[in-house]
């Protein structure tokens, strides 16, 4: 049997699906008989997931503006541009 | 201005997986960057600065010094596409160049003391979990839009740079731990173990707003 400790240790693999089958099972066994472990699984679970959702921010329009500039400098100033 | 020099060499060859559309329309706007098109980089341009300045906010938490970052990073690609093979990905040498602007001007701003994302930081106790209670089914359901932007940049913000980086990597733009660690010079298990202690962390943080109504947080371990 896991212990809390163990079982948090390989919470991210858990949660990527990247343990071997093995630790996987072990790991399973623990979260479905420890209640704590189980909602500290699915809190990060969800967590990962609002992440996931959240929406890509755009950058200001005056960054973008001064970086193309930066760029149409640096392109004009390129030997044989 | 800072002299150090900025490592823009490509990363080590590696076994190339095979390459999605997306992929392959980024390797041929490279291509064509490479002899000259500047729109095809400003194509690339597009597709990142978002994440990029991101990125740079991210690490530095200056809008100004972030915004000399995404520049920084931007011209210095251009300027040593040459460089750049095609081993990994556009995006992560970008990333890569970005990060090393980023602690550029940490150090700067910390002179008296060398930042690096590779500090050794842990103390073991960020994995401890403090707060245990279910959350509602849906809880980003309880804020509106700007509400709960405000939630997750707030808890995002409130990590040390390494987590932050690390998840904003991995987790939000969905990075690959070897490109991660590619990205950042980390080792796979310092990813890893970084990217754990940010989820802890930031699992912990947003408890405390998407806690089902009703029960109480309690510690365990």
């Amino acid at each position: 049997m896991l212990t809390c400790k163990e079982f948090l240790s390989e919470l991210s693999d858990f949660l990527d699906e990247s343990t071997d089958r093995e630790v996987r099972a072990k790991l399973e066994k623990h979260v479905a008989e420890c209640p704590n472990c189980w909602v500290v699984c699915d809190t990060t679970r969800k967590t990962i997931s609002v992440y996931k959702g959240m929406k890509e921010c755009s950058i200001p329009g005056d960054v973008h503006s001064r970086l193309m500039a930066a760029l149409e400098k640096r392109m004009a100033a390129r030997p044989g541009a | 201005m800072a002299t150090e020099s900025v490592s823009t060499a490509p990363a080590a060859p590696e076994a190339v997986p095979e390459l999605t559309e997306e992929a392959k329309a980024e390797l041929e706007l490279v291509e064509r960057a490479r002899v000259g098109d500047g729109r095809a980089f400003s194509s690339l341009i597009q597709r990142y600065e978002g994440k990029i300045f991101r990125l740079a906010m991210n690490i530095t938490q200056n809008r100004e010094d972030a915004e000399d970052v995404l520049q920084e990073a931007f011209l210095k690609a251009y300027e040593h596409l040459d460089q750049f093979q095609g081993n990994s990905r556009f995006y992560t040498w970008i990333v890569r160049i970005a990060v090393n602007q980023a602690l550029m001007k940490l150090r700067k701003r910390k002179s008296d003391r060398s930042v690096s994302l590779d500090e050794q930081i842990d103390t073991g106790e960020d994995t401890i979990v403090r707060e245990i209670a279910a959350w509602d089914p849906d809880p980003e359901q309880q804020y509106n839009q700007e509400e709960l932007g405000e939630i997750l940049t707030g808890a995002i913000d409130s990590l040390e740079p390494i987590y932050r980086t690390v998840f904003t990597l991995r987790d939000v733009d969905g990075l690959s731990t070897e490109e991660t660690a590619e990205a950042l010079e980390l080792s796979i298990p310092a990813v890893k173990s970084r990217l754990l202690r940010a989820r802890l962390q930031l699992r912990e943080k947003l408890t405390r707003f998407f806690k089902r109504k009703g029960d109480d947080a309690f510690a365990y371990m």
